[in-house]
């Protein structure tokens, strides 16, 4: 087992290099420049905008400026923002916990629903429960959050006026108050997210139990007079969350960034948000370090899902 | 008013025989505004006014906290390395510069003691100098008094090109010495008519010594505290996180009686200027937006029983339809819209000038810009003094028309006017943004019915305005026949604004398209005009300098000026605000406070 991790773990060193070469050259390549800002400001003269250029590299041929980065990175040094003149550890880290609360208990709510609701109307296919759920369900992904995000906003805050809908990561309260107040504040980004990934989930759930469900092994465990909710719980869940486990890994990289809407309407200061400022202004060692975190989760939930199918199934083998 | 009259008169006021009040009365009945006189009185060498406070409450602190949206938030402290308004505003709320703009364009002091002005020695009379009197008793935020050497030291610190600080083109060509502990002098290398840049407004604050001395030059960037500022401001600071909170404390030593008056300050950043007008207008969870550039029908809509409405400023920024003199079609030596081509239509002034009677600018003040746009048919809108009145816009498709065809522009079987087989097909270029796209359709429109053919193109505006040298979308490069954008005006002053267009400053490759002329329009009388009016001390000649300037550009038609903008802010309604149209919006925030 330790070896198999650790041998998948090596295989993902020159995927990584590849990944890092791709965006490096990619974001080289892209037009703009993170000094723009400057060119329309009268008081800034171009020698200076060209100075800083110098300063920060920019000048440099790319393949310079890969062996620089890749370097600093070997070292722990994660870049310095072009924009924040500031170390790109620091700013990502100051923007984890917005992400990991806000999108994490979307992904709790996405499985809390997904999983009784698939599971249930898997065992009652076409009954009026599962009919309700499929509906529930298409409409749900079928709408965009950007839409359902301005919606929540005009019913719960403008009409309302319930929720606030900036989210802000300094409540001036403590204790309960604090918790309380945290949590009113989540409710529509965690809700706009929760529920578009419940949708789809939903479906892929209730599909993987239904595979599952009319395999003659089933049929032998009712045979031996086990009951209803042991069958389905002991012996048709365990087998059917496969796929589903995949598909959670897999979208766990883009639950990290991936709320880049959902963070814009709701000015919820993430790892999503951060990137897409960046991007705006150019400021390229953010953008090439958030990404690079994206590849480096892509190859971890990977292998963590590779290590979770031994776990529910022992007949695959960690070889 | 004539210039004879308008002298002796400010030299009564001088000599104490007509008091200032009278003087404004006269200006007033001539049609000049209160604070239009003041500066004529100041440039004439009577002491500039200062502004005039509204601030009304009677005790420091007890506001509360103050609630501020800017939907970019700041992403760096230190006011020397801001590279947009955004971050100037956010260091503004803890540095201090000596002075700063009112809305009306007037001085106020914050730590300077006293404006400089002729008879209180402040200001040489050959402009080659200024001295500036320290406020006594102004302590940095950690107990360490205030003094002359913090001033001079933020021009060493700035002026060293390895520190890469963006100011350094207010500091470079001047001289910072200390008179003594609470004065310093500022030395130019010529005459300087506009003396109060170095040192004025939110983007000249200034920095701790003690805090910054370890950290010049190359070392400039590990500085803690650049991320933590210590200033001398009404707010303390709290916290940053780049691009999303800045938070500050009430600074109870403040050096402005009864001031400030709310107990924090929070500054948000992120989202949009949409749903800010919305947090600010129509919940009330925040007390200011800033920025504010939304169509005018929806803020109207918003304004319908909110909790907030929408605050102007005016300043001096034009949005505007630049011409090229060159021709962006033909390649010379691996350059297009090279300065050894001419551009094949606009070289006949009559194109230019039918392009002119084409633009709606009231429709597209009504259908766009709103109560956030005046129409105009100047380039120089600001200050009121250098606006020429020698100018008049108009929008007639039949004038453009007859224009035309006496210049022989001929309508060709597809509708277009021709003549000696070039086509009258225009590209016209902006960058992405919504009310720009939508300008460009009603000017497409009208030339349209002109028998003008125009081709849209808009680019990402990261792209238009960078200056990176292998892109050739940008402003400068200008490779459309017309492009369309604004340059704001960042103090109230031409000198900088106008020098850009100096023919000695076209963008061309040899310069890496970094010279600043982009229409690369050369008007030898222009540049006569703009360096005459570079060394001029009398504020009379200077301002009709400008005007003369200005009125050149509209006879060459060199800019079609779309719109004269409005600043655009929103506020709760028992929230007063001071907003400069000349300044950030957190210049004045000493002087905020809430109607109860």
């Amino acid at each position: 087992m330790s070896q198999y991790v650790l041998r998948r773990l090596l295989i993902a060193i020159p995927s990584l290099l590849g990944i890092s070469v791709v965006l490096f050259v990619v974001l080289a390549l892209a037009p703009g420049d993170p000094f723009s800002e400057l060119a329309t400001n009268p008081n800034v003269p171009p020698e200076v905008q060209a100075a800083l250029r110098a300063k920060f590299g920019l000048d440099d041929p790319i393949h310079l400026r890969y062996l620089h980065w890749l370097n600093a990175m070997l070292q722990g040094d994660w870049g310095f923002s072009f924009v924040s003149r500031m170390n790109v550890d620091t700013l990502i880290l100051q923007r984890l916990p917005a992400t990991l609360y806000v999108i994490g208990s979307a992904q709790i709510l996405a499985l809390l629903i997904a999983i009784p609701v698939g599971v249930y109307a898997a065992t009652k296919p076409y009954s009026l429960f599962d009919q309700i759920a499929n509906t529930l369900a298409f409409v749900g992904f079928s709408l965009p959050t950007f839409f359902t995000g301005i919606l929540f906003i005009l019913i719960f805050s403008v009409t309302l006026d319930w929720l606030p809908f900036v989210y802000t990561t300094d409540i001036k309260a403590t204790g309960i108050r604090w918790v309380l107040e945290m949590i009113r504040q989540a409710i529509m980004p965690v809700a706009v997210l929760g529920l578009f990934q419940a949708a789809s989930m939903t479906r892929f759930v209730r599909s993987a139990m239904l595979d599952v469900i009319r395999l003659d092994y089933v049929t032998t465990a009712r045979a031996k007079g086990l009951g209803q909710a042991k069958v389905i719980v002991k012996h048709v869940m365990r087998n059917a969350m496969i796929p589903v486990v995949t598909l959670i890994a897999l979208q766990m990289p883009a639950v990290f960034g991936g709320a880049i809407v959902t963070e814009q309407i709701f000015r919820i200061p993430g790892i999503g948000s951060l990137l897409i400022s960046s991007i705006l202004s150019n400021d390229t060692p953010v953008v090439m370090a958030v990404t690079f975190v994206f590849a480096c989760l892509v190859v971890l939930f990977n292998l963590i899902a590779d290590v979770l199918y031994g776990w529910l199934d022992p007949r695959i083998s960690l070889r | 008013m004539l210039d004879k009259e308008l002298r002796s008169m400010i030299g009564q006021v001088k000599d104490g025989r007509m008091d200032r009040r009278a003087f404004i009365k006269h200006m007033a009945a001539v049609g000049l505004t209160a604070p239009l006189a003041n500066q004529i009185l100041a440039l004439g060498g009577v002491a500039m006014a200062e502004g005039a406070s509204t601030y009304k409450p009677t005790k420091r602190g007890g506001g509360g906290a103050l609630k501020l949206l800017w939907w970019q938030g700041p992403t760096l402290l230190n006011p020397h390395f801001a590279t947009g308004t955004k971050d100037q505003d956010g260091a503004r709320l803890f540095y201090e510069p000596l002075a700063c703009w009112d809305p009306d364009g007037n001085m106020k002091l914050v730590l300077a003691a006293e404006i400089p002005s002729i008879q209180n020695g402040g200001l040489a009379a050959d402009g080659k100098s200024v001295t500036w009197k320290l406020k006594p008793g102004v302590k940095w935020h950690d107990g360490t008094p205030f003094t002359a050497d913090d001033v001079v030291f933020n021009w060493e610190y700035a002026k060293d090109p390895a520190t890469s600080a963006l100011t350094i083109a207010t500091l470079r060509d001047i001289t910072v010495e200390k008179v003594d502990d609470l004065t310093v002098r500022i030395l130019f290398n010529k005459p300087t008519p506009f003396w109060a840049d170095a040192f004025v407004g939110a983007p000249n604050t200034i920095i701790p010594k003690h805090l910054f001395q370890d950290y010049r030059g190359s070392k400039s960037r590990e500085a803690p505290t650049n991320l933590s500022p210590v200033g001398t401001g009404p707010y303390k600071f709290v916290e940053f996180k780049p691009g999303d909170l800045v938070r500050g404390v009430i600074n109870p030593d403040y050096h402005m009686p009864n001031r400030p008056y709310f107990d924090s300050v929070e500054m948000k950043g992120g989202g949009d200027a949409v749903s800010a007008a919305r947090a600010v207008i129509q919940t009330g969870e925040y007390d200011f937006g800033w920025n504010i550039q939304v169509e005018d029908d929806v803020l109207l809509r918003l304004e319908k029983g909110g909790k907030g409405k929408t605050v102007y400023a005016v300043g001096g920024d034009t949005e505007f339809i630049a011409l090229n003199f060159t021709d962006p079609n033909t390649e010379v030596d691996g350059e297009r819209s090279s300065m050894k081509t001419k551009h094949p239509l606009f070289s006949d002034p009559a194109v230019r000038k039918a392009l002119s009677l084409l633009i709606d600018r009231e429709s597209v003040k009504k259908a766009i810009y709103g109560r956030a746009g005046r129409t105009t048919a100047n380039f120089l809108n600001g200050p009121e003094k250098f606006v020429s009145k020698n100018t008049s816009w108009e929008f007639s498709i039949e004038k453009a028309s007859k224009i035309l065809d006496d210049a022989g522009w001929k309508p060709g079987a597809d509708g277009i006017r021709e003549k000696d087989g070039k086509k009258l097909k225009l590209l016209y270029q902006t960058s992405i943004n919504g009310p720009r796209q939508k300008t460009q359709a009603i000017v497409k429109q009208a030339c349209q019915k002109a028998g003008i053919d125009v081709e849209l193109k808009s680019v990402v505006a990261s792209v238009f305005f960078s200056s990176d040298v292998g892109n050739p979308d940008t402003y400068s490069k200008f490779y459309a026949d017309m492009e369309m954008f604004q340059i704001p005006l960042s103090q109230p002053d031409p000198s900088q604004h106008m020098r850009r267009y100096l023919s000695t400053l076209v963008a061309t490759k040899e310069n890496k398209w970094q010279g600043t002329n982009f229409p690369r329009w050369v008007n030898k009388e222009y540049d006569a005009t703009i360096q005459a009016a570079d060394g001029e001390m009398d504020p009379v000649k200077r301002a009709a300098l400008y005007i003369k300037a200005n009125d050149l550009m509209y006879q060459d038609t060199v800019f079609i000026p779309v719109q004269h903008r409005l600043k655009v802010e929103a506020a709760a309604n028992n929230l007063r605000p001071v907003v400069s149209g000349w300044a950030n919006e957190t210049d004045n925030l000493f002087d905020w406070y809430r109607e109860e």
